[in-house]
């Protein structure tokens, strides 16, 4: 259902009301041409991860392994959260643009943490965090405006960022509404529920533009099937639904369920954005886990698809292939992960290839047209939970492994090897870039009753250590390391954020200690780095006014680094 | 494993007085395996305010609502087992008479004292800095001059080492490629590197064990 509703400013500096049916004035010229998004990344930044590739691989070389240690901060800007306080606002404040269809009091607004990918288009940022969105000056940091909706409440756990499309921003909420607002002023278009809230559904990815489409992921913890919607980006509508398990009988993958009733209540959330490949209009995109997350008893066989890399057709939703990357799992090790298309070579022969490093330890290369499987491989150095490999080249799951009422001790930990901050992949090294994550858990079953399991209940988790952790680099035709960057660490964290590469031959990303750092993309030594705190999101550049800047997120506040 | 679990039913979540559950106590599904149940409208809206209580309490992450926490037994491993084990892969380091005698008694919860044992020690309850069992990662670095600084340590990256010696003093030294030298003496290194080497047998046998060592 696509409800256009009224719009208004916050407070005194008030920008033109919309009236309720009256769509913000379209322009037909001007803003980001979709067309513009299948180029490679390089001077701005107009989708989740800069280009359609997912390699988070910059063309930028003014800031390279000999420049980069003169990169010094530019500016810092922390973004408010809510409404605004009530009453006059200072002359020459930045607007604040109000929608949602919640109470003033759903929402519990403290300071936002910035966990997703921040759009650079025309010297503008656009940032968000959940109920909000950001427009910030990227020359000197300042707020232009802020969006923010009001929420029918759900989890807020993170959001993953926004999409462009000609003049306007796509993102989606909590409560699980997609809303369209104008990039040049903030005002709302339109919005539409594209999930059920009752159902427990909330929204967190970037959603993904694809010509006309607006390709939309959503999630939930509470047993629910996982969906991908397609929308128009024009009028908000529904194009398309892809369920991620089966939904009615004959419906594929249903034989690796007990039961209709068990697939419909199996999970496979579509978390994380994906990539997409313009060659065949495939978008290729990773699922989360089954559920009931830990109890795997309800729920015996593979439970597809649930923990697989998937390709779609955009223009219809139709499944051309997928491949599992964790068979019945039973440790919320989802495969939300952005998987990144590769050009390469395998046997001496050019390929279409995608791979991606799994939560759950191991990485795969396949191929991206037919989803023909490459290489399967372990990564994380302890993980313990496989038994064998499939002929498939799928990794065949050692249930003793699974929670048990004694204890069975497992690496990863929950969060897993790698978790949804994204990977990248330089061309100029033929490297794929990940943290490592090599942590231990007991896991005990805590409800033995699976009735009881449900979402992510039912077991209890005590964390015993962690074997070292590491910045990663994989050459994606074996799956082998190519070299390590251990992280000390006091404590057994690792790396934090994702991963930036550059044709600098620099990789940015946050250490663990609260250092932001490049290293040599092609040995992993620490060239740079500033302790500006635990970094929240994936570090991202681009270039204004001859200028390449470097940008990440701690927490609430942005820092961005330059060249003088 | 009787009918569909109603805490996560789309009809129950959806429902708001009963109006979605009331067609399907009368038999809307009875295709489906559902029979129709005598039930007045009034005892089956009860049902409905009263599953609804229910879904008020589930938790966080889709987990149901607290309920009656079963008593589980996690000692199912073998006691002389486990000995065999410490013997063989413990006793280099500690001993059942020694410093882990009443170990049992200082923890008597198994879940924790499996827990315990496995990460090494670390989070023994009470524990606080100035416990006698505490065994603090130390640093000993040795400057490009050949001064050598030795102290517990405080911080460690790729940038910065920082320790706190003996007397409460915090040095901080900058970390430029191989220098200074940083050898760093962690006593749970050993325990980090035997977890990858645990069968969750070996890790139950010992764990049975330990809680005979009262």
């Amino acid at each position: 259902m696509t409800t256009r509703r009224a719009v208004c400013a916050a407070v005194l500096l008030v920008s033109p009301v919309l009236l309720a049916g009256q769509t913000a004035a379209p322009q037909e010229t001007g803003g980001v041409d979709p067309a513009s998004l299948r180029r490679p990344l390089a001077e701005s930044w107009p989708s989740y991860s800069g280009d359609y590739t997912g390699r988070r691989f910059s063309a930028l070389t003014q800031v390279n392994r000999r420049t980069v240690k003169t990169l010094t901060l530019a500016w810092v800007s922390r973004v408010a959260t809510g409404p605004g306080a009530a009453g006059r606002r200072p002359a020459g404040a930045p607007p604040i643009v109000i929608g949602g269809h919640g109470s003033e009091d759903a929402g519990v607004i403290g300071p936002a943490t910035i966990k997703g990918s921040i759009l650079q288009v025309d010297g503008v940022l656009y940032v968000t965090a959940p109920d909000h969105v950001w427009a910030v000056d990227a020359r000197d940091g300042r707020e232009l405006w802020r969006y923010y909706w009001k929420t029918r409440g759900g989890t807020h756990i993170g959001n993953r960022g926004a999409a462009i499309w000609k003049n306007y921003l796509f993102f989606e909420t909590p409560d699980n509404y997609l809303v369209s607002i104008d990039a040049r002023n903030g005002q709302e278009r339109w919005n539409v529920e594209i999930a059920d809230f009752e159902e427990q559904y909330f929204s967190t990815p970037a959603p993904i533009i694809v010509d006309n489409h607006v390709l939309v992921g959503t999630g939930n913890d509470l047993d629910m099937p996982g969906f991908l919607q397609s929308f128009d980006a024009e009028t908000g509508k529904l194009e398309w639904k892809f369920y991620t398990v089966p939904m009615n009988p004959g419906d594929p993958g249903l034989e690796s369920w007990p039961s209709l009733d068990a697939a419909r209540h199996g999970g496979g959330q579509v978390w994380v954005p994906g990539v997409y490949d313009p060659d065949t209009r495939l978008y290729i995109f990773g699922t989360g886990n089954p559920t009931p997350a830990y109890t795997g008893v309800a729920r015996r066989g593979d439970n597809l698809f649930t923990c697989s890399l998937i390709a779609v057709h955009v223009d219809t939703g139709k499944m051309a292939w997928y491949f599992q990357t964790s068979a019945h799992d039973t440790h919320d090790w989802d495969s939300a992960q952005t998987p990144i298309l590769i050009d390469g070579a395998i046997d001496g022969r050019p390929r279409k290839l995608v791979s991606t490093a799994s939560r759950n330890g191991y990485f795969y290369t396949l191929d991206r047209v037919t989803g023909q499987h490459i290489v399967t491989r372990r990564f994380g150095t302890a993980t313990n939970w496989a038994k064998h490999l499939r002929f498939s080249g799928v990794v065949e799951p050692d249930l003793d492994k699974s929670a048990t009422i004694p204890g069975t001790l497992v690496s990863p930990v929950e969060g897993g090897v790698t978790n949804w901050p994204p990977a990248a992949f330089s061309p100029n090294t033929g490297l794929f870039y990940t943290h490592e994550k090599n942590g231990f858990n007991i896991v005990y079953l805590s409800d033995p009753d699976p009735r009881g399991s449900m979402g992510l209940g039912g077991k209890t988790v005590a964390n015993v250590g962690s074997a070292p952790n590491y910045l990663t680099a994989i050459d994606y035709k074996t799956g082998k390391v190519v070299w390590r960057h251990a992280f000390p660490s006091m404590t057994g964290t690792g790396g934090a954020g994702g991963v930036l590469a550059t044709a600098g031959d620099l990789l940015f990303t946050g250490d663990a200690a609260g250092n932001f750092v490049a290293f040599d993309a092609t040995n992993g030594k620490p060239l740079w780095h500033s302790r500006i705190g635990t970094i929240t999101n994936a570090p991202q550049t681009h270039m204004i006014d001859g200028r390449q800047y470097v940008l990440a997120a701690v927490g609430d506040t942005l820092y961005a680094f330059v060249m003088y | 494993m009787g009918g569909p679990n109603l805490l996560r039913s789309a009809v129950m979540l959806n429902d708001q007085s009963g109006e979605r559950l009331l067609p399907i106590i009368k038999g809307s599904r009875a295709d489906a395996g559902m029979p129709a149940i005598e039930l007045s409208e009034a005892d089956a809206k009860a049902v409905a305010i009263y599953v609804h209580s229910v879904l008020a309490t589930a938790r966080a992450q889709g987990a149901p609502p607290p309920g009656d926490v079963p008593a589980l037994n996690v000692l199912v491993g073998d006691a002389a087992a486990g000995e065999i084990y410490f013997k063989e892969k413990c006793v280099s380091c500690h001993s059942a008479s020694g410093d882990l005698a009443g170990i049992a008694s200082r923890v008597p919860d198994a879940v924790q004292l499996q827990n315990l044992w496995v990460a090494g020690g670390r989070n023994e309850p009470n524990d606080t800095e100035n416990s006698p069992g505490r065994r603090d990662v130390t640093a000993t670095i040795t400057t490009a001059a050949g001064a050598k600084v030795e102290g517990r340590l405080d911080r460690i990256d790729d940038f910065i080492v920082s320790i706190v010696l003996a007397d409460g003093t915090r040095r901080t030294f900058r970390r430029v490629d191989d220098s200074p030298k940083i050898e760093i003496n962690d006593p749970l290194a050993v325990h980090r590197k035997l977890l990858e080497t645990y069968f969750d047998r070996d890790m139950h046998n010992v764990t049975a064990f330990l809680v005979t060592l009262k």
